[in-house]
Parts: C-alpha cells; sequence; structure tokens
C-alpha cells in the first residue's frame, strides 16, 4: 500500500475523446470526472508479485514453442518500474502481449493477412526484484494494419499492464520502439501529450544487447507517487 | 527534487484477451486473475454474482472491454489493511466481455462490508477497452444500501441526478443473487467516472 498517492497527472495521459483515434468518440467519457478523495479503496491494492510469475513466462522465445524457435528478431527489453520520487517499485507484475514479427497477433478475433507462428504465442509476465528492475525476452512486433483511417499501421509496440503498490497506481501502457517512422503518424501515440510521448519510446541499448544473440532496450516505467510534503511555506 | 514524470497510459487495444485474461478466452496460458475472487469461501459472507455490459455513447454493448474489481470482504476488510485483514480473500478479479453470449462481464465475489462507519458498502471498478485512451475508474454500490447510501460521503461528491448510474440493482435467481450493473461510456446516463 500507499500512505498516499500523488495525483493523476493529467497533463501526461491522453484525453478520453481524441478526434484521430476514432473509436474514443463513442467510448470515452465525455462528463468531467469527480475528484475522490483517496481512501483504502485506492491506497491499498491487489498483490501480485513472484508467486504469480513462472521462469518462462519472462521468455516469449520460449513459452510458446511447439516445434522449433519462433521467427524474428530476438531483444531483451528491460527498466525500472520506479515512483515519481525514483523510488523501485519492488515484486509487482509486468503483463505484456504483442504481435509476432510478422504483425499478427495470436488473438482470434485478428484477421491480418501475415502468418502466425507456430511458436510463438506472445504473452508473458515477470515480477519486478527489490531494485524494480523487469525485464523480458521476446521477439521484436512488427506493424499491423488496423481500420482507424486509410493506410493506418500501428508503430511496433509491446503492451504493458502493471499493478503498482496500490489500486491507485494500475497502468496499462504501451512501449514504442526509437526510430519508428510510423510514430509521427500514428493516432494512439499521438493523442499523447506531446511532453510525455518520449516517455513512451524505448532506448535501444548496447549494455543490455546480448553478444551474438539479442538487441536490447530500455524502458523504465514510471508511476504514480507519493504524496508530496509540502517543503517550506 | 524534480519528479520524474508519469508514464503515460495507453489503450489496452482489441487484443488484449490472451495476455490479461487468457483462462476466461481459452488460451494456453494460465491467468493472472479470472472473474472469480480468490479465497471466496473464507470471505464470509453471502456470494453475489455481479454482472452487466459495457455500453458506448450508441448503446451498443462493447464486446472488447475489460473490468477490474477491487474490494473489502463481508466484514469490510481490505486485503493489507493495516488494521487487520483477511489473508486468505484476494479482494480482486478481472473480466473480459468478450466470452458471454450477451457480452456481459461476470465475476463472482462476496457482497462486501462496509469499511467504515459512515461509507456505504461498494466495490471499486476500473473500466479498460479498445478506444479508451486511459482506465476510467469508477464504483458499485448496492440497492439493498439505501440508507447507507444515502449518507456516503463519495456518494454525496456525485450531483443527484447521476448517483443511479452507480447503484448496482439486485435480482433473486435461481442462479442466487445478482447485482446487474451496467456501465455507460457516454449518453444521457453516463455511469459516473472518479478522478483517483
Ligand atoms: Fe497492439
Amino acid at each position: 500500500m500507499t500512505d498516499s498517492l500523488s495525483p493523476r497527472d493529467w497533463a501526461s495521459h491522453p484525453a478520453y475523446i481524441d478526434p484521430g483515434y476514432k473509436s474514443t468518440g463513442l467510448r470515452g467519457p465525455k462528463q468531467p470526472l469527480i475528484k475522490l478523495p483517496l481512501g483504502l479503496g485506492e491506497t491499498l491494492g491487489p498483490r501480485f508479485g513472484r508467486e504469480h510469475v513462472f521462469e518462462k513466462d519472462a521468455d516469449l522465445t520460449l513459452n510458446g514453442r511447439v516445434n522449433g524457435e519462433p521467427q524474428g528478431e530476438r531483444i531483451i527489453v528491460t527498466g525500472r518500474v520506479l515512483d515519481e520520487d525514483g523510488r523501485a517499485v519492488p515484486n509487482t507484475l509486468v503483463e505484456i502481449w504483442q504481435a509476432n514479427a510478422a504483425g499478427r497477433y495470436v488473438h482470434s478475433k485478428d484477421q491480418h493477412d501475415a502468418p502466425l507462428d507456430p511458436n510463438f504465442f506472445g504473452a508473458g509476465r515477470c515480477a519486478t526484484d527489490d531494485q524494480g528492475v523487469y525485464r523480458f525476452m521476446t521477439i521484436k512486433p512488427g506493424a499491423y494494419p488496423w481500420p482507424n483511417h486509410f493506410n493506418a499501421w500501428r508503430p511496433n509496440h509491446i503492451h504493458l499492464s502493471l499493478f503498482g503498490p496500490s489500486f491507485g497506481t494500475r497502468l496499462v501502457t504501451q512501449m514504442y520502439f526509437p526510430g519508428d517512422p510510423l510514430l509521427p503518424l500514428d493516432p494512439i501515440f499521438l493523442a499523447t501529450p506531446e511532453v510525455a510521448r518520449d516517455r513512451l519510446v524505448a532506448d535501444f541499448a548496447i549494455d543490455v544487447t546480448q553478444e551474438a544473440y539479442a538487441l536490447g532496450y530500455r524502458f523504465d516505467i514510471v508511476l504514480r507517487g507519493r504524496n508530496a510534503t509540502p517543503m517550506e511555506d | 527534487m524534480s519528479k520524474l514524470g508519469q508514464t503515460p497510459s495507453q489503450t489496452v487495444g482489441p487484443y488484449f484477451a490472451y495476455g490479461l485474461t487468457p483462462t476466461q478466452y481459452g488460451y494456453p496460458l494460465k491467468s493472472a486473475a479470472g472473474p472469480e475472487v480468490e479465497g471466496l469461501a473464507q470471505a464470509g459472507g453471502p456470494r453475489i454474482r455481479l454482472e452487466g455490459c459495457v455500453l458506448d455513447g450508441q448503446g451498443a454493448v462493447i464486446e472488447d472491454a475489460m473490468l477490474e474489481i477491487w474490494q473489502a470482504d463481508a466484514q469490510g476488510r481490505y486485503p493489507g489493511a493495516p488494521s487487520g485483514a483477511n489473508s486468505s480473500f484476494s479482494g480482486f478479479a478481472r473480466c473480459g466481455t468478450g466470452t458471454a453470449p450477451d457480452k456481459s462481464y461476470r465475476f463472482e465475489t462476496v457482497k462486501p462490508g462496509s469499511t467504515q462507519a459512515e461509507s456505504a458498502p461498494h466495490i471499486n471498478m476500473i473500466v479498460f477497452s479498445r478506444g479508451l485512451l486511459s482506465h476510467a475508474y469508477t464504483r458499485v454500490y448496492f440497492e439493498d444500501e439505501a440508507v447507507a447510501n444515502e449518507s456516503d460521503p463519495v456518494l454525496a461528491l456525485v450531483p443527484e441526478a447521476r448517483r443511479h448510474t452507480l447503484i448496482a440493482k439486485r435480482m433473486e435467481t435461481d442462479q442466487g443473487i445478482v447485482y446487474r450493473f451496467d456501465i455507460k461510456m457516454q449518453g444521457d446516463s453516463e455511469t459516473v467516472f472518479f478522478d483517483v
């Protein structure tokens, strides 16, 4: 639990209605949110950590194998889960899901004309360690088309879901890759306030890269922190 | 010290099911949490089902939403509460709207007790879906707690004309007590969402 919780920073999160992302038009709430005074329901939260994870869950190049290795470019995605004051968020569950190297999801509703990979499932999870570090081995996801507008393509991305210490710190987000030419064209990425967009883009990291095996990317995730104590009058 | 910026929320998208609710949807991965709160046998209260649909601004049922609930047990104790908790009760469940024939969500849980003297029993809920860029928090109160609802400090913050959107309807069925709570993302009776 947290004894207090800093506000959800609406200058960092996308607005509910975004003219570029069409589905928001009928799905985003239009009435103003009502400010909720924090109580136990917000500052406590479900406990999801190491006991919910098997070792192989963090290696998506292993956990979907049927008769061989998955196709595509192996990558390592790692980073720290922190609060706004830079404190580690230890032992919290990180769940991910993503398309395969061809841009196809295992999901039965994904009808994109690209091949499924019999050896890649595309979902995994891990828990952060005492320093807040999480780490996945996976395959770089491909871009895929979506029906938002003519010739719309989602940039390469990995979906992430995190709990943090309380129900109020819950976060679902997406991680993008540096230099992706689709980023400046993607309504979902662009719905994010400009000042905060680069927080969604991982850094290529040679120190994470594994010699002769997989490229490394670093992606730190910042959850809401504790409420600031006024330093001075 | 300057604060680090919060990582922005992004939509859960249309394809969360095999990552977040795989067991419910029949994918070969065990879900971290399903539609039934864990530890119900020790939760000490009447079991209930909480169900409903998520509706868009035209009243169409949203088939790719995901709901999460977080609640106290029948004695009003949240898991992890400093004042003593029921350690076997998880208080949490997760359900997608893509598997029931009517595309409803269905949670199996207990009716929570009141957590503080003046607050009415309620279940905290988060809505995720494609087209929802940031998750939305709401609360489920109970129709048969009218007296407690009258004095609940959070309901008092909600304009009277909108309070009904937070009250689940009680039904007695041959499968037990069911509370119905539809979530309207927009429109005349848009569900109240909170800035948590
Ligand atoms: Fe996606």
